[in-house]
């Protein structure tokens, strides 16, 4: 039984990970999953209904879960369904997070208020909306750098409601009691309002009834176009296929068209139902639609479909798991039965990296990119990177080191992403100077697999440091096992990041002539460069030692870091005093830690607890 | 004599010294890195990396004191160091190819950057559509033209670097029959339209032209990449019998100031400084596509004509992002649109040590490839030894 074990857990691990494969079955009897799976085009980009739901959810409130106010939990999707037909119902949801006293003040409100002390509903916040837009017109002339926290939170919050009210106008006008038989209405009454607006512009007698109530329509809808960003309408086939319509446009062109689009019918005939509870209705017409849309948008709907599957199996939620498991395996292994806990420790965190392979390759897939294009993937390739190194090094040293680092840098590069996710949807499209498949293929990736290996020897060189200090489980051969690791590592992560380096110095000179620019990023990754540098010539110079490399190795995570985030922050945290944007404190308290362990791999051997001589 | 020579020698080829240069590098990068928010990228270079030392102000005084070594000092030891340590002490075995390469290649990349210091020059050139220019600009300095237009065919153009001007020297040149004297400069100012009997609020009166009607208002120095700083000088012109009059000049003036004296035309502008080609480019048509949508843009490029007075080369060019023209030495990059995207902005750099990163780039890659592999493979003899013992 007990030689099984690894077995067992990987078992329970695969099904688990299948599990999450499957699609949940919603609790209503409305198709909202085939809703869900409709394309729309935001931000330049055709993506599902789904993750529009899912990325202005995080936007708003930092989850993708709504509790309703009776305490049941909605959907990402059922909450967008209700803020696109029942606004009514979606503006007393507790969607808005406000976390900064100051704005609560602004609001007459208190956290008690709120849910989960922070959330608020739009009826909580709408009578005070013209204070809000007020200070926001105060602080929008400044630099977003010189923006005081409160200012930077109001500048958010009305950035939320104006994303709240476009997705409130994306498919219908919210208020409208009957959104479809006004449709109705104005297809009807089209032909005499026409003829009315041509025999005004001819000089003619004209209905001045059928002129007044299109005008009047004419304007309704000019408002509709005007409020909202999302283009849910596809072109025709044939016509330019990034020419995408918002509702508003589509129903202005009914002017000339003569004809009401047929998109924007079904999208109201699916309000219609949704507002009266018709599901049959619903799922009839979700149905139909997608039979439609499938004759001109099949790759498209391809795309969609995997990509609303991708949202709800959330592989890197998934793997974050698996890494703790994987931490905590191989934790205990050091304690008992090294050998079956490190191998379960080994086959779980191949799962888990796995699972986040599976997940980066859907992202390449649906982009149509190389793996790192933001800040974002950057998190999980970083990560991905460090832990494909680990399976290496364990395969071959079998001693869970490797493990534990690739559960340790796993489940960082995880939590990371996560919060770097909170800004909006992650796979955004690429700035004109970004915009070179080949650079990113290469210079990009190179240089975040140097950063994935600096960090890997940096929390191999952290584990050292604690076992051998806190515990008395570090014995010679695996302290030097680990010294050849780290040191293996360093060298590996010398030639990416020099490698990697001067790519993108060659990309400088191909598109700005310039080499080397002594940029923040280019200079972060120079100091990387020569940091590695540093800890290989000390080391063949025999100026440090074991202990010695473990310290330098650790110091490279605050190099490594500062690179890859303290560079973007110098606009931020140091241009305005007194103010820390959040990730500057953490920044700050990861180079804290690193000093702390530091200090703690300089203290001297006989204050060890291992590698004690035998009293 | 021996003793010493050992010493001084064993200095410079030790590792030690590697490593402690490295060391005061990272500082200086680090350093130079945090000084870019308040001094700009061109200040930062040449307060740290193109000079022996880094120099610091005594607070409240002008005199300046080294307190850091600066880029070409730490580099110039590890040149020495780097070139020192391989003559004496490298042999060249197999084993150690791969490193001989990588520094070797280092070594190309660090006299490269030296070089592209001294050299590399940058300049931009704004075109509106269906302009054409055969000069670019500085986007940081500028000088004062004072152009003679008698002649309907020509122009004689004299111009002053705006480095005089901002001593206050007197200019007297051949090809004017005045002095050119600088009364007063503000390296960067903003200038309205004062209004009537609004007195002029600057120590220096101007009496001809548009100066006369202006406000100026001194600006603090921008260090901003996005920004410019706009000078605006006052200049008198002393001619044989006495002052021709005082005139304000800036970039800010887009229009040349005219005046006649002696009986000749001529003009003056404090322009954005100029460096004249031997060819033309005119702008045929700016493009600027944003993903559906949205405002992100997805490219921009500018189809432009390029033309030699010699007829020899008379073509057209697409140029946008990552795809630079390459022409005389000078490589033209879309940097920039401006006025509703019909302007483009592209900044043009001269490099003539360009190949040499190239060449190191290619020596280290070789070099590391190597180095890795030799590594690896007696990592992988090693294990493949011990687990024979084993079994």
């Amino acid at each position: 039984m007990k030689r099984h074990l690894p077995l067992i857990i990987l078992a329970l691990g695969a099904v688990w990970l299948l599990a999450s494969l499957r699609e949940r079955a919603p609790e209503t009897e409305f198709d909202v999953n085939g809703f869900g799976r409709l394309p729309v085009l935001v931000n330049g980009r055709i993506k599902p209904m789904d993750t529009v739901a899912r990325s202005s959810l995080l936007q708003l409130q930092g989850r993708q879960r709504v509790a309703t106010p009776e305490g049941e939990t909605l959907a990402p999707i059922e909450w967008l369904l209700e803020v696109q037909f029942r606004p009514e119902k979606a503006d007393a949801l507790r969607t808005f997070e406000i976390v900064h006293p100051d704005l609560l003040t602004l609001f007459n409100l208190t956290m008690a208020d709120g849910d989960g002390k922070k959330r608020f509903s739009y009826l909580q916040l709408e009578k005070q909306i013209p204070e809000l837009e007020r200070q926001s017109r105060l602080a929008q002339p400044l630099d977003p750098q010189a923006r005081s926290p409160f200012q930077r939170a109001v500048v958010q919050l009305h950035a939320n409601l104006v994303l709240y009210h476009q997705l409130k106008h994306s498919l219908m006008m919210p208020g409208a009691p009957d959104f479809l038989g006004e449709l109705m209405r104005f297809q009807a009454m089209l032909p005499l309002g026409i003829e009315a607006v041509r025999a005004r512009q001819a000089g003619e007698p004209f209905d001045e009834r059928a002129f007044n109530a299109l005008i009047e329509l004419g304007q309704r809808y000019d408002f509709l176009s005007a409020s909202s960003h999302l283009l849910p309408v596809p072109p025709a086939a044939g016509a330019d296929p990034t020419a995408w319509k918002n509702t508003g446009r589509a129903l202005l062109d009914t002017l000339e068209t003569g004809a009401i689009d047929a998109h924007v019918l079904a999208y109201a005939g699916l309000g219609h139902a949704w507002q009266r509870n018709q599901p049959e209705q619903f799922n009839t017409i979700i149905g139909l639609y997608r039979t439609e849309l499938a004759k001109t948008l099949a790759p498209r709907l391809k795309k969609t479909d995997v990509e609303t599957r991708f949202n709800s199996a959330q592989p890197f939620y998934t793997s974050t798991i698996l890494y703790v498991l994987a931490l905590l395996l191989a934790l205990g292994s050091w304690l008992k039965w090294p050998d079956i806990l490190g191998r379960s420790a080994f086959w779980i965190t191949a799962l888990a990296f796995i699972a986040t392979t599976a997940g980066i390759a859907t992202r390449m897939w649906l982009e149509g990119r190389p793996p790192v294009t933001n800040l974002y993937s950057s998190a999980l390739f970083v990560g991905w990177g460090s832990v494909g190194l680990c399976l290496i090094l364990e395969a071959i040293y079998k001693n869970a080191m490797a493990s534990a680092a690739a559960g340790l840098t796993g489940f960082c590069c995880l939590i990371i992403a996560h919060n770097l996710s909170l800004s909006g949807d992650t796979l955004e499209m690429m700035r004109a100077v970004l915009d070179s498949n080949f650079w990113l293929a290469t210079h990009v990736i190179i240089i975040t697999i140097g950063y994935s290996a600096t960090f890997l020897a940096g929390a191999l060189a952290m584990i050292y440091v604690l076992r051998g200090t806190l515990t008395a489980s570090l014995d010679r051969a695996t302290a030097d096992a680990i010294t050849r690791m780290v040191y293996g590592i360093i060298c590996f992560a010398t030639l990416f990041s020099l490698v990697g380096t001067v790519l993108g110095g060659i990309w400088a000179d191909q598109s700005w002539g310039r080499f080397w620019g002594w940029d923040p990023k280019e200079n972060g990754a120079l100091i990387i460069v020569l940091w590695c540098a540093i800890i290989l010539h000390a080391r063949w110079g025999g100026l440090v030692k074991q202990r010695g490399l473990m310290n330098l190795a650790i110091f490279g995570n605050i190099v490594t870091s500062w690179s890859w985030f303290g560079t973007n922050m110098l606009g931020v945290g140091l241009h305005s005093y007194g103010f820390m944007d959040a990730a500057f404190w953490w920044l700050s308290a990861f180079i804290a830690s690193q000093l702390a362990i530091i200090a703690l791999g300089s203290l001297p051997l006989a204050s060890w607890r291992s590698f004690r001589p035998a009293a | 004599m021996r003793e010493p020579w050992k010493s001084f020698h064993d200095f410079f080829v030790s590792l030690k010294l590697t490593v402690v240069l490295m060391a005061l590098s990272i500082v200086l990068v680090f350093w130079a890195t945090l000084a870019q928010v308040q001094l700009g990228i061109w200040a930062v270079q040449e307060k740290f990396f193109r000079t022996f030392f880094v120099l610091e102000h005594i607070p409240n005084t002008d005199i300046p004191v080294p307190v850091f070594p600066g880029g070409y000092f730490i580099g110039g030891l590890l040149l020495i160091n780097l070139v020192v340590a391989h003559i004496s002490r490298f042999k060249l075995t197999w084993r150690k190819s791969g490193i001989f390469l990588t520094h070797l290649g280092l070594i190309v990349l660090l006299l490269g950057e030296l070089f592209t210091g001294l050299w590399q020059e940058e300049y931009q050139m704004r075109l509106d559509e269906g302009e054409t220019k055969n000069y670019s600009e500085s986007y940081r300095f500028n000088e004062l033209a004072i152009i003679e237009t008698t002649d309907p065919e020509f122009d004689d153009v004299v111009v002053i670097p705006e480095k005089l001007l901002a001593r206050g020297a007197e200019v007297q040149h051949p090809r004017l029959p005045f002095r050119v004297v600088p009364r007063l400069y503000y390296p960067n100012a903003a200038l309205q339209l004062r209004e009537a009997g609004q007195p002029a609020n600057t120590p220096v009166p101007v009496n001809r032209d548009i100066g006369t009607r202006l406000q100026t208002i001194p600006l603090p120095l921008t260090y901003k990449l996005n920004e410019r700083n706009l000078p605006t000088a006052f200049i008198e012109l002393i001619g044989p019998d006495g002052s021709l009059g005082t005139w304000q000049v800036s970039p800010q003036l887009l229009q040349p100031q005219a005046f006649t004296y002696a009986g000749r035309q001529w003009r003056i502008a404090l322009r954005f400084e100029r460096h004249y080609k031997p060819y033309a480019l005119t702008l045929l048509k700016f493009s600027h596509d944003r993903y559906a949508g949205t405002d992100i843009p997805k490219n921009f490029s500018s189809r432009v004509r390029l033309t030699t007075p010699d007829g020899a080369d008379d073509r057209e060019i697409l140029i946008f992002m990552n795809n630079p023209l390459r022409y005389g030495g000078l490589t033209f990059y879309q940097a920039g649109f401006d006025n509703n995207d019909r302007t483009t902005i592209l900044q043009i750099v001269r490099n003539p040590s360009w190949t040499l990163p190239y060449i190191a780039c290619a020596l280290m890659s070789v070099g590391l490839l190597a180095q890795f592999c030799i590594s690896l493979a007696g990592f992988i003899d090693k294990r493949v030894i011990k687990t024979a013992a084993k079994s």
